[in-house]
């Protein structure tokens, strides 16, 4: 890094670059239709499988279309685990009542949630892998610009976006340093080793912050950044990308018009 | 471990997205009153600095290893408004662009891993350091602390949202004795890792230790920034 401190913008993080048309969304754009997919389908009740089987084919749809392969999704969606365990534990420490399934007795109340949450989990995550892995960092921070985020805020996350891989390289370094020097991680004993090596990390970001804010001030920064970019969105691109949470939406919707439909027939 | 989408119902999540939205901008304000314009580069390299160090793996045998939350760790080093807010600045950034968290249950884990977290790592250290005594031993006393007591803090809030908004029907005392006796372990390892590290930043340069400084000496950057 020693040679471009700071001086580019790496794009990486999780995303994949490409011209799938969800990589030409713009970022705020994404970010919206992201945000109102998985409240429709946290908000959807838990019971007819179907629905769920209908997000399914929509949310993996979008993921087909940005082309990201399937093996990097499934490596990128194992955050879940342990909450895919405490829905796996559900049905046996699940109260309620219990119905037998094979050789065992499970909570019904248990199967439901564990599927529901499954279902949402693993839906949402999906959708919270495709937004990451299509968008870049430098258009995540302009979208939150566009989103009308605390202009403080965003200058915020575009200096951790920006500086986060000199500080990870900065670590490399003190980690090749240590092992030069036949240090190995092992156990408790190796944590005061640690902790000094992070609390040295810690003086040298700080540091950095303080050149880093006198760089900029001898540059004219007063506390503003100038806007250099600006993504806008069209109409068209609004549509694109609202109609996965629109149809969604609908999806979730038709089960209780089914039912308000049965209510009416059966009381004529 | 961050919490994902699905996992608490929508209107609670959302109720601590409100929370959070209002959290997150008292220490917008309170950072730029204490660190004026440095706010931006100071936070956002504090923020690349928590996101580091929680990567960090701190071996604990048979293969397992620790790694640190951070929240309190940040307040004590950068006071409660640039720590809070680096925090949050890094959980944001994971659930955008990592996927690791969701994007609806963003405000529950703001409110969890930052503000309370945060909130009661200051109030910890702040008191023991003020009330007990600021001498090295107490402040990492101090420091282990805060560390713990941030991790059972961010439990607690965890608590109150599932038992508000929690979609699974196990009994709430079963979730609670599980989640305490769990963290207490992993509450003891972030105090002792927050003590090593504040205790390495004050062997080298006492004066970033915002948790030790005097109290109120807002507008005045702490050196010449040089």
């Amino acid at each position: 890094m020693g040679d471009r401190p700071g001086g580019h913008v790496p794009g990486e993080f999780l995303h994949l670059p490409g011209h799938s048309p969800v990589h030409r969304l713009p970022a705020h754009v994404k970010i919206v239709a992201a945000f109102l997919t998985i409240v429709v389908i946290v908000l959807t009740p838990p019971t007819p499988a179907w629905v769920f089987m209908a997000y399914t084919v929509v949310v993996v749809g979008v993921v087909a279309l940005s082309g990201i392969g399937p093996a990097t999704v499934l490596r990128r969606m194992r955050v879940e685990i342990p909450f895919v365990a405490f829905a796996v534990l559900l049905p046996f420490v699940g109260q309620g009542q219990r119905i037998p399934i094979g050789p065992l007795e499970l909570s019904e109340p248990g199967l439901l949630a564990a599927w529901n949450i499954l279902a949402k989990a693993t839906l949402t995550l999906l959708v919270s892998v495709t937004l990451a892995s299509t968008t870049s960092a430098t258009d995540l921070v302009a979208g939150l610009q566009r989103l009308r985020v605390p202009d403080l805020l965003v200058q915020i996350v575009s200096a951790m976006v920006r500086y986060v891989h000199v500080v990870s390289q900065e670590w490399s370094r003190m980690s090749r340093a240590r092992a030069a020097r036949g240090f190995t991680a092992r156990g408790p004993r190796s944590w005061w080793v640690l902790g000094q090596s992070v609390g040295t990390l810690f003086i040298r970001s700080y540091e950095r912050g303080e050149r880093v804010h006198l760089a900029m001030v001898s540059r004219g920064y007063s506390g503003r950044l100038p806007v250099l970019t600006t993504t806008t969105a069209g109409p068209a691109e609004w549509a694109r990308a609202l109609t996965v949470p629109v149809v969604i939406g609908v999806i979730s919707l038709i089960p209780l018009i089914a039912a308000a439909g049965t209510f009416a027939g059966g009381a004529s | 471990m961050h919490i994902p989408d699905g996992f608490i119902d929508a209107p609670v999540s959302l109720a601590a997205a409100a929370v959070a939205v209002g959290g997150v901008a008292v220490c917008l304000r309170g950072a730029r009153r204490t660190l004026d314009e440095r706010t931006a580069p100071l936070a956002g390299l504090v923020a690349v600095f928590v996101f580091a160090a929680q990567m960090i793996n701190f071996p604990v045998g048979a293969g397992t290893s620790g790694h640190l939350i951070g929240a309190a760790l940040a307040v004590i080093l950068v006071g409660p408004y640039a720590g809070i807010l680096a925090v949050s600045v890094v959980l944001a950034v994971q659930a955008l662009l990592f996927a690791d968290g969701g994007l609806l249950a963003l405000g529950l884990n703001v409110v969890n891993l930052a503000l309370i977290a945060g909130g009661v790592g200051w109030l910890v250290f702040r008191g023991w350091t003020r009330f007990v005594g600021s001498g090295r031993g107490s402040a990492l006393a101090a420091a282990w602390s805060a560390g713990f007591l941030s991790v059972l803090g961010a439990v607690g809030g965890f608590l109150v949202e599932f038992a508000l908004g929690g979609v699974a029907p196990v009994s709430l005392s079963a979730v609670i004795a599980a989640m305490f006796s769990v963290h207490v372990v992993i509450g003891a390892i972030e105090g002792v890792i927050t003590a090593l590290i504040v205790g390495a930043v004050m062997s080298t340069r006492p004066d970033l230790v915002a948790g030790l400084r005097a109290p109120r000496r807002a507008a005045h950057p702490q050196r010449a920034a040089a």
